[in-house]
């Protein structure tokens, strides 16, 4: 029996890289699309707001395997990792969903905000960082934290590239007919969802003492 | 010398001209009210003269000194207005203040960011931190909010709100404070506390632009009266003429329209 936990941690252990890898990139660079996004040129808007439309348009298992094979298929440079195409499929993906939450934050911070911070002399970027940011950030970590749990249990689809993560390990129990471990491995996700919710909802409250 | 010099303002969006070709003075120490009906132009005037928009024509002279001329590029460049919009301060319709900072931080924000470009500020930060904090405190002391600075805007009233907006307009010292409809978006029993802050500031001889619809409120406390219309200047004078006894048949009309609506 033990053997079969230590294969579930293990894999497990792949899943819960792969969601903080994909956090700590994907929080950043959904900040640059928004930027993006919202930009005053044209066509830079346009043109990212229609690969924001293309990620979020098809299922992220195709964009695994797009990620895994096109360097090799139109480059002659195969992936050489299979840890990293998932990776970057994974920060990708979420970075688009993140950068529509930031827009929809961002937009929905009352005009007079910025204006009063301008009028009482202050620079764009300190208007910026002093009055909007804390309002955007108190207004998308409901969103985001919906978000970041679905992010968990997407962790699972990597194994359609060929990533060990937990499901993949227990299957290779289930053909040997045993399949205990394969319903296990939901366990393991609703503990760490459940340490997750407690911080996030923790985070929530720590921004409980003003009103947007 | 006046302290303010509007030139020949006008200022158009896409098709429709707003404002065209305002001009008015005002001096030191005093109060001007603009009056004129939803539509007429009155807060994008405010709103010129607060950089918020950009004239397209027209000059702006503040202590003499030609602060915006539409003929020439330079004072359009986003370098220098932050300067030259601290000669005016604006209270807004409604409020905007800061809904993360306590009535105390509202006021002191943009001062302690100031104080930072100050050449002495490595030198005498703590001392700079404190005159500014405490300048704070005797505001919000003038304006009735001594017992509410730790207050987060939330757990104050509209009336409060509006007078934390107004002590953080006063503590930057503008040189001419404009206001557009401040107690338009209050309950009615809540304008009169914000009106008694806005007369104590006109006894104490703050030089003021007030856009209101507060009529009796206007002919009391100012020194002259604007009347405003479809964009132009139609009447100018001191508030017993232009409300007490317009000349002009298009006061008339607006002042009787006020008044007839139950208005008093
Ligand atoms: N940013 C804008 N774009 C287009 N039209 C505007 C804009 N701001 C104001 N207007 C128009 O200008 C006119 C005057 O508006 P405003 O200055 O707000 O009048 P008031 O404050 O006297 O009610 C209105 O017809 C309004 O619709
Ligand atoms: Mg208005």
């Amino acid at each position: 029996m033990n053997i079969y936990i230590a294969s579930l941690f293990e894999g497990f252990w792949l899943n819960i890289r792969l969601f903080i890898l994909t956090l700590v990139m994907a929080i950043p660079l959904g900040l640059v699309i928004t930027f993006g996004s919202m930009s005053k040129f044209r066509p830079l808007k346009w043109l990212v707001r229609t690969f924001v439309w293309i990620i979020r348009g098809t299922p992220l298992m195709l964009q695994l395997f797009v990620v895994l094979y096109s360097p090799g298929l139109l480059f002659g440079v195969p992936m050489k990792s299979r840890m990293t195409a998932a990776i970057v499929a994974f920060v990708v993906n979420y970075a688009a969903y993140f950068s529509e939450i930031y827009r929809g934050g961002i937009e929905s911070i009352p005009k007079g905000q910025y204006e009063a911070g301008a009028v009482l002399g202050m620079t764009k970027s300190q208007v910026f960082f002093r009055v909007i940011l804390l309002q955007v950030i108190k207004r998308i970590v409901p969103p985001m934290s919906n978000e970041i749990i679905t992010l968990t249990k997407d962790t699972a689809l990597a194994r359609v590239i060929g990533i060990a993560e937990i499901i993949m390990s227990a299957e290779r129990f289930t053909k040997q007919g045993l399949i205990w471990p394969l319903f296990s491995t939901g366990l393991f996700f609703l503990v760490f969802n459940g340490v997750l919710t407690l911080a996030l909802g923790w985070l929530e409250r720590k921004l409980d003492y003003f009103r947007v | 010398m006046p302290i303010l010099e509007v030139k020949n303002i006008s200022k158009r969006f896409e098709d429709t001209e707003v404002i065209k070709d305002i001009s008015f003075s005002l001096e030191k120490g005093e109060t001007l009210s603009i009056i004129g009906s939803s539509g007429s132009g009155k807060t994008t005037l405010l709103r010129c003269l607060n950089f918020l928009e950009t004239p397209d024509a027209g000059t702006i002279t503040v202590n003499g000194e030609v602060i915006f001329d539409a003929a020439d590029p330079m004072s359009r460049s986003e370098k220098g207005i932050r300067e030259k919009r601290l000669h005016f301060g604006l209270v807004f319709q409604s409020f905007n203040i800061f809904p993360q900072y306590t009535a105390l931080q509202n006021v002191t924000l943009a001062g302690l960011l100031l104080a930072k470009e100050r050449p002495d500020y490595k030198a005498r930060k703590n001392e700079i931190q404190e005159e500014i904090i405490n300048n704070a405190k005797a505001i919000l002391d003038s304006v009735g909010l001594s017992s509410k600075l730790d207050f987060y805007p939330h757990e104050l009233s509209g009336g409060q709100q509006q007078r934390v907006a107004i002590a953080r307009a006063l503590a930057l010292n503008p040189d001419i404070l404009c206001f557009d409809e401040p107690t338009s978006a209050l309950d009615p029993e809540l304008t009169g506390e914000v009106l008694r802050v806005i007369r104590e500031l006109a006894e104490r001889k703050t030089t003021m632009i007030i856009v209101t619809h507060e009529m009796s409120f206007a002919r009391q406390v100012s020194d002259n009266v604007l009347f405003l219309d479809e964009g132009v200047v139609v009447e100018y004078g001191p508030p017993e003429q232009v409300i007490g006894n317009p000349g002009e048949e298009r006061t008339k009309q607006f002042l009787e329209r006020y008044f007839e609506n139950g208005n008093a």
